[in-house]
């Protein structure tokens, strides 16, 4: 039996970080009956080990549900699950372009948190229906009715009908699946025109392949049938079709308004591109899809195996993680210092320690990650123009006429406890207040910020100034020109590539100073004596040095003591297998990562 | 014989006090211990020993602790001629005995003389009354000054040992002090640095705060002072911390750090003996009575046996071999580890002057390497770059 657009639903969650948007999802799946008790576990629609372990979303998921509605009627309810983080907001708007509605998450005591706020005006943008829910509600904490009038002040949502619910103790529930009902509007869509459906996403599953995510818009969508990506010309034939349960259930077709997944023998997932528009080849549609912008990577860094030998292995996992993620770019490098790598492009920082972090478990590899650094754009003293991702690549300075970086702007929402300690942050590190406005005793400050002044640890610093109340978002506005120099690290008068970054030159001295203070704690005492210099050109702009060691011996050491002295010995000679080797200086890994963080 | 030569430690595994600042295998019994029921079970290992190295050569035996002159000069007697029996003792064999210099225990030297010992190592420490009562030894200077006296009437060979930087011990304080070491010691002097070991009453001091220890600037500059006096009483180091006139040198140590094999009988006791193309190293229960026990129901003491491959030789080898003046030989080392030392990494431990090569070939840590020995040992033992 096919139902009729009238009864589907479309919709997303959007909410800040630990609002409860999963355990929401999980509750509106445990009591639609889409997943049997057995089946059902906690953040059931996260499947990698690290989004449960994080408590975060990182892919999208996609779910049905068939809900039997108070009034006799059963509807189709599609979610599709989105991240919360600013770095994969871009899987945020293609999840809210395949919807018509939202449920907008608020935990009842914090109230609207920065990322709440970015992904509202998103769903806004995309000409949602959004129902407010408030979360939590049975904490002693909640406090409803002031959190209502601040979705209103801040957002300028009427919230005066907002959802109470308790996604933990499942209170609440069945409101909020009638309102979904009867507060979201029912997808359009003429079954009769030719096929227009819209890629929404797309993944590589072992056992299936590549697998595409589709909203149909118009027309059917069928099993054989021959279709066309509009936007990239390729034509292929569908093979399976169906909806996810969250696992998969075939079926013969797709109607106007379904969500639904198809395979097709596409090879690669870079060869569907997000945002396309699918027609059927034969007969197709006359007008595309607007579509959407390609995720571009922001922040660079370099990846090196530990272990030479772990090279091809690298290359290996980063091919299958791509399988699944296009938006993770890499190609090789050499460093004089750690041998041979492999340039990385990330959405964001957290794109970065996450795919860092799945290299090392799922593969089970140990890797040296250097700078961030995010994209430069140069122009050259001949008018040409070259973009800059790895500040080793940096042409002799006379060659260059200007360096543009990117800029952001960002938005920080705290209490006002900690604005004081937020705004010497953002100053700290050249930002430009843009806004600064009051929610009761919440601060919101808008900053226009260098993005380089971010990817090293801005997130970390704010947390840490804030105790962790304050949340931060932001999104990339232009490019400036500023005036950018590359600050080289010498240890023992060796330049360490590695640690080579663009710096601004207000900021030049002070994080010279603090690199140098790192490596000087973290480079452990040779048999002579280490300068270590931080240089901008061939001057020296900060300096520390490591005394040469000068009593290390056992004063007694007999047969029986000579085990126990090897085992130090062995331990000693692991440990000198992670270092790494400049001029005549071991330098510990930790350390390049350490070097980067700032103490401000 | 095999390289470095072959020896017999024997652990002795009593004391009447515990010092401070010991983390040996000691033990304060407060009844008499039964020691010809120890004598039986020394035998038995002896002859479980000899029957995994077969009758080598025994050039020398050494009774440590613990301290060893607790031990009843009959006990050390019987413990001699069951290694006599079961190995071939050579007649210039040096037999060592640890003891501290109480009147009492000196009362027994001749004693011990007569059992067969040819050397005594006296636990001299200090020769000022107060810090011999911080270091928690039970003698006095005028007793250890007596204990000499008697080692040099009845021994042609014989040593003692001080510790140095102690708490609050100033370089002047240590070169009066080791200046008239010098002048009493016989053929051979071992001066030890103060370390602080894990699990020592000394460790929870320092912990606390309550025990300052110089920092290693201060201590290199003892260390290079031991280095100055003792060579002005013509009395260099063979070793790190051991001293002595030519020909007086420990033959006994000079197996361990020669990398020779040996046979470790006692409690605690450690073993290096040749295994099937490889060595194995043994340990022994380290608990007395336990130990006892052990040997009376399986004839011998060990608890944890362990084979060691090229690598952990060559290892063993290196932290050895690099302690001694005279250095280590790189074509044993290279047959040992079944690799040569890194040419790179010498070279330039050659360039910080921290090791040199001899003109016999050898390679030995210069007086600056000694200093970092341990850093300059993790170097040459590390992976090729």
């Amino acid at each position: 039996m096919t139902k009729t657009i009238d009864h589907i639903r479309n919709f997303s969650i959007v909410a800040h970080i630990d609002h409860g948007k999963s355990t929401l999802a999980d509750r509106l799946i445990q009591s639609t009956g889409t997943l049997s008790e057995r089946e059902m576990k906690e953040q059931v629609l996260d499947s990698m080990d690290i989004e449960r372990e994080r408590g975060i979303t990182i892919k999208a998921q996609t779910v049905r549900l068939l809900y039997k509605a108070k009034d006799g009627k059963e509807y189709t309810l599609n979610l599709i699950d989105t991240p919360g983080h600013v770095d994969f907001a871009y899987e945020v708007s293609r999840s809210l372009a395949a919807c018509e509605g939202s449920l907008l998450v608020v935990d009842a005591s914090q109230g609207v948190e920065a990322q709440t706020l970015a992904n509202v005006y998103q769903a806004i943008d995309n000409n949602h229906e959004i129902v407010p829910v408030l979360n939590k509600i049975d904490l002693p904490a909640a406090e409803p009715d002031r959190i209502r009038q601040q979705i209103e002040d801040v957002i300028g949502l009427d919230a005066s009908d907002a959802v109470l619910v308790s996604a933990k103790t499942g209170l609440g529930i069945d409101e909020v699946l009638e309102a979904i009902v009867h507060r979201l509007p029912a997808p359009k869509g003429d079954i009769d025109q030719p096929l227009k459906a819209l890629l929404v996403d797309s993944w590589y599953d072992a056992y299936l392949g590549v697998m595409v995510l589709v909203r149909v818009i118009d027309g059917r969508m069928k099993k054989g049938q021959r279709i066309k990506m509009m936007g990239t010309g390729a034509v292929y034939d569908i093979d399976r079709i169906g909806v996810m349960t969250p696992s998969l259930l075939l079926k013969d077709e797709l109607m106007p308004g379904e969500i639904g997944v198809i395979t097709a023998s596409i090879k690669e997932v870079a060869d569907t591109r997000v945002g396309d528009t699918i027609t059927d080849d034969r007969k197709p549609c006359a007008t595309a899809l607007p579509g959407f912008k390609p995720a571009q990577p922001v922040v660079f860094c370099g990846l090196f195996p530990i272990d030479a030998a772990d090279f091809e292995d690298l290359r290996t996992a980063m091919g299958k993680l791509r399988l699944n993620d296009a938006s993770f770019s890499f190609e090789m490098e050499t460093s004089a210092a750690l041998g041979f790598g492999f340039r990385c492009g990330f959405l964001g920082l957290l794109h970065l320690e996450i795919i860092q972090e799945r290299l090392e478990r799922e593969f089970d590899l140990d890797l040296i990650a250097t700078a961030p650094s995010v994209v430069y754009r140069l122009t050259l003293t001949n008018g040409d123009e070259k973009e800059l991702h790895n500040p080793v690549d940096m042409p002799d300075v006379v060659k260059i006429d200007e360096i543009a970086e990117p800029w952001i702007r960002a938005t920080i929402m705290t209490p006002d406890d900690y604005l004081g300690a937020i705004l010497k942050l953002c100053q700290d590190r050249r930002g430009i207040q843009v806004d600064l406005s009051y929610v009761g005793n919440r601060a919101m400050v808008v900053y226009d910020l260098p993005l380089n002044e971010v990817v090293f640890d801005f997130y970390d610093r704010l947390k840490s100034v804030s105790k962790g109340y304050a949340s931060f978002d932001y999104h990339l506005t232009d490019y400036k020109t500023g005036d950018l120099v590359k600050m080289q690290i010498l240890v023992n008068a060796e330049p360490v590539d590695a640690l080579s970054i663009l710096v601004h030159r207000s900021q030049a001295e002070k994080r010279g100073r603090a690199m140098c203070e790192k490596l000087k704690d973290m480079i452990p005492q040779h048999m002579f004596q280490i300068p270590i210099q931080a240089a901008i050109g061939g001057k020296v702009i900060a300096r520390e040095t490591i005394r040469a060691l000068r009593k290390d011996v056992t004063a007694k050491c007999y047969g029986g003591d000579v085990t126990r002295k090897r085992k130090l010995l062995e331990k000693q000679k692991e440990g000198k297998k992670r270092m790494r080797q400049f001029g005549k200086v071991e330098i510990p890994q930790e350390a390049f990562i350490a070097a980067l963080k700032m103490n401000d | 014989m095999p390289d470095g030569g072959f020896g017999v430690y024997v652990h002795w595994p009593f004391c009447q006090s515990k010092c401070p600042y010991c983390d040996f295998n000691s033990h304060v019994r407060h009844r008499p211990v039964d020691q010809p029921r120890f004598v039986n079970a020394f035998r038995s290992e002896a002859a479980w020993f000899a029957r995994q190295t077969g009758g080598l050569p025994v050039q020398s035996i050494f009774f440590g602790g613990g301290t060893p002159s607790l031990m009843l000069p009959d006990t050390v007697g019987a413990i001699i001629d069951s290694i006599a029996s079961n190995w071939t003792l050579l007649p210039d064999a040096e037999i060592t005995l640890e003891a501290n210099p109480s009147s009492v225990e000196a009362s027994r030297f001749a004693g011990y003389r007569d059992a067969g010992v040819n050397r005594v190592s006296i636990g001299v420490q200090a020769l000022n009354d107060p810090d011999l009562k911080r270091l928690g030894r039970l003698h006095n200077v005028a007793e250890a000054r007596a204990a000499i006296a008697v080692a040099q009437r009845l021994f042609d060979r014989h040593s003692f040992d001080l510790i140095y930087a102690r708490p609050g011990q100033t370089a002047a304080d240590w070169e009066r002090e080791l200046d008239e070491a010098c002048r009493m010691a016989g053929g051979h002097l071992s001066a030890y640095q103060l370390t602080i070991e894990p699990d020592t009453v000394f460790a929870s001091l320092h912990a606390a705060g309550k025990l300052e220890v110089p920092p290693p600037d201060e201590a290199a500059a003892l260390y290079e002072l031991t280095q100055e006096v003792t060579a002005r009483h013509d009395m260099p180091a063979y070793e790190i911390s051991n001293h002595a006139r030519p020909g007086h040198e420990s033959r006994h140590n000079l197996v361990y750090w020669r990398y020779g094999r040996y046979a470790g009988l006692g409690p605690g006791a450690h073993s290096r003996i040749d295994g099937k193309g490889h060595v194995l190293g043994l340990s022994a229960e380290r608990h007395p009575e336990r130990w006892l026990e052990q040997v009376e129901r399986q004839g011998v003491g060990t608890v944890f046996e362990e084979k060691l491959g090229p690598v952990e030789q060559g290892d063993e080898y290196l932290l050895m071999g690099l302690r001694l003046r005279e250095g280590i030989d790189p074509d044993r080392y290279r047959a040992i580890s079944g690799r040569g030392l890194d040419r790179r990494r010498v070279a330039d431990l050659v360039e910080n002057d921290m090791v040199e090569h001899l003109p016999s070939g050898r390679l030995r840590a210069t007086p600056a390497g000694f200093s970092v020995l341990d850093a300059v040992i993790a170097d040459l033992a590390a992976d090729p770059f």
